[in-house]
């Protein structure tokens, strides 16, 4: 039999409404299966099981009292945080040891969003410190393993996200992602990740990274699971001024309305010839052949396209991301919150011993790079370029939308690989987010979604990019090509 | 280009982090290589682009100026390392 922490949302959906199972039924079996396989996954950094079964409780009693017919998608439902999201009263450290001891003041908007659609929070999830870093090797708190391969990384730099659904522990999960932080890890466990468009979700009460690419979406086992999630997420939020006020579709009422005969007729989708490029993994490069036939089939036309400038996206982001991050991290001063050197010599040197015991050395050599190309002399041969090259890499994206729907890639050069393999040299593991990273400098929507498996049994998957605001399109066909696929139906077996 | 020592300890300044001898040595080349890399966008003529600062532009958004009571003084303190309701407390530095 099927366990219930096996299941998606929308079939646990099915089981509270008919009275089936409840919240506290389904919160248990996420505990149970947390004790029996979280010592080897390593997904989370803080569990709070009492308050989730007193919250799985109440939210029982408001289902008898209600009628279970009425309840909203995600009432009484597990739903991972990653430790990077503001939790009143939880313990966040945004994976470092410079907040190993920080218990917000408030929920941020998406928290507080789960929250008042009755989802219950099982705890906080491991992460890569401040979201740098793509194998979540660099967390203060240990490297969440792969739930399909316990030697190998779960990806970053929401690994702890990816590793605790992948594994049962929990139905879906919250993410960031910056150059790729929410798409790598899906497509290494076999996940739907979403990365919304900028502006799509509110960032407000979630650590900033670097503030023109961070973006909010969910991880979850399939896309109607990933459209229920965006549509709990999505919205304006006055409280974040980069969130832009534009009307959020119904995405699960989108997925359902698609024919079931030819559901992609008419699509174009467009193949960019940059994105197959010498050096990727035999296995990832037939898979994500065989899903652009499996679109054909199902009506779409499928042409190859150039995004000509993608070769400079890592570069143009290396410069961008830690320029952002050297100004957003300067707020670690130990003086208001985080960690504090004892008896400093001067102010200057509580500032320095506060910040270097505090961050990592991934975290260091980041906030190096950034302050080296925002000084003076530098700026304008560094950043002021970079952000030129970014206005090349959007116009691709521009040129290509015009004739297409949506733009199919795949996610990682590469399936999951062993941890400690890239950890010794920066620049390998930043071309990890190689096929990622340039929808972040062009702040469009991209989903990854399971498309296949490797002879060892590692998932793969692949990507689909659509226009600003147009989730609700790679949502239907990443709908269309799972319902003819099998792929986010297969689980990691612990 | 190759930082200098000196180089890697001014940025280390600039960014109020205390290195080590073997910090300055490891990230004085892995910076280096970085910024090797990177300098592959010299390739591109960039001199009649405009930049981006944000993907999905926005005009900045404005509201009445309100006061509101955000938080209590107490629990914006409570995550200081030292405090003393309703200041935070530092050593002494003069």
């Amino acid at each position: 039999m099927t366990e219930l922490y096996d299941l998606t949302i929308h079939e646990l959906q099915d089981l509270l409404k008919t009275k089936k199972a409840s919240s506290q039924e389904i919160t248990t079996s996420v505990f149970q299966r947390i004790k029996s396989v979280e010592p080897r996954v390593q997904a989370y950094i803080t569990l709070t099981e009492e308050s989730a079964l007193a919250q799985a409780k109440l939210a029982d009693e408001k289902i008898s009292s209600v009628g279970a017919q009425f309840i909203a998608p995600l009432f009484g439902i597990p739903i991972g945080i990653k430790d990077n999201f503001l939790t009143e009263g939880i313990k966040t450290t945004a994976g470092s040891n410079i907040l190993n001891n920080y218990i917000p003041p408030y929920n941020g908007t998406t928290v507080q969003k789960l929250l008042d659609a009755g989802a219950i929070i099982p705890g906080k999830l491991n992460m890569d410190e401040f979201a740098m870093g793509s194998s979540n090797e660099t967390s203060f708190f240990g490297t969440p393993k792969n739930p399909w391969d316990l030697e190998r990384i779960a990806g970053g730099s929401s690994g702890g996200s990816a590793a605790a659904v992948a594994a049962g522990e929990c139905f879906a999960s919250t993410g960031t992602d910056t150059g790729g932080s929410i798409r790598l890890p899906a497509a290494l466990t076999n996940l739907v990740g979403i990365k919304p468009t900028y502006g799509r979700v509110s960032r407000y009460g979630v650590i900033a990274f670097a503030s023109s690419l961070d973006q909010v979406g969910p991880l979850t086992k399939d896309v109607m699971d990933g459209a229920i999630m965006l549509q709990a997420l999505a919205g304006h939020d006055p409280k974040d001024s980069t969130s832009i006020n534009t009307p959020v579709p119904n995405y699960v009422e989108g997925l359902k309305k698609l024919p079931k005969d030819l559901p992609l007729k008419g699509w174009k989708i467009a193949i960019p010839k940059e994105y197959f490029v010498e050096g990727m993994d035999a296995e990832v490069s037939k898979a994500t052949q065989e899903a652009i036939e499996t679109l054909k089939r199902l009506g779409a036309e499928c042409r190859e396209v150039s995004l000509p400038h993608t070769q400079y996206g890592v570069p143009t982001y290396y410069i961008l991301a830690t320029a952002e991050a050297s100004s957003n991290l300067a707020r670690y001063d130990g003086i208001r919150y985080g960690h504090r050197k004892s008896d400093p010599a001067s102010l200057v040197d509580l500032y320095k011993k506060s910040r270097s015991e505090g961050f990592g050395s991934e975290v260091k050599r980041r906030i190096m790079l950034g302050t080296y190309v925002l000084s003076a002399g530098y700026y304008d041969a560094y950043y002021i370029r970079a952000q030129k090259v970014r206005t090349l890499i959007r116009q691709d994206f521009e040129k290509v939308f015009e004739e297409n729907d949506v733009i199919l890639t795949p996610v990682s050069p590469t399936p999951a690989w062993k941890i400690g393999e890239k950890a010794a040299d920066p620049l390998k593991m930043y071309l990890s987010d190689i096929f990622t990273i340039n929808i972040n400098l062009a702040g469009l929507p991209a989903l990854s979604l399971p498309c296949g498996m490797t002879q060892s049994g590692l998932p793969i998957g692949m990507q689909i990019v659509s226009k600003h605001f147009q989730e609700e399109k790679m949502l239907q066909a990443a709908y269309a090509y799972e319902q003819a696929t099998s792929w986010s139906q297969m689980r990691a077996r612990l | 280009m190759s930082l200098t020592k000196e180089q890697v300890l001014k940025i280390a300044d600039l960014a109020r982090l205390d290195l080590s001898e073997a910090e300055v040595e490891k990230y004085g080349s892995q910076l280096s290589s970085i910024l090797k890399y990177v300098e592959t966008l010299n390739q591109l003529d960039v001199s009649s682009i405009e930049p981006t600062a944000h993907a999905v532009s926005v005009a900045t958004p404005f509201r009445e100026d309100v006061a509101v009571q955000d938080e209590t003084l107490e629990k914006s303190l409570r995550n200081a390392p030292d405090q003393e309701v309703p200041f935070f407390k530092v050593p002494k530095v003069l």
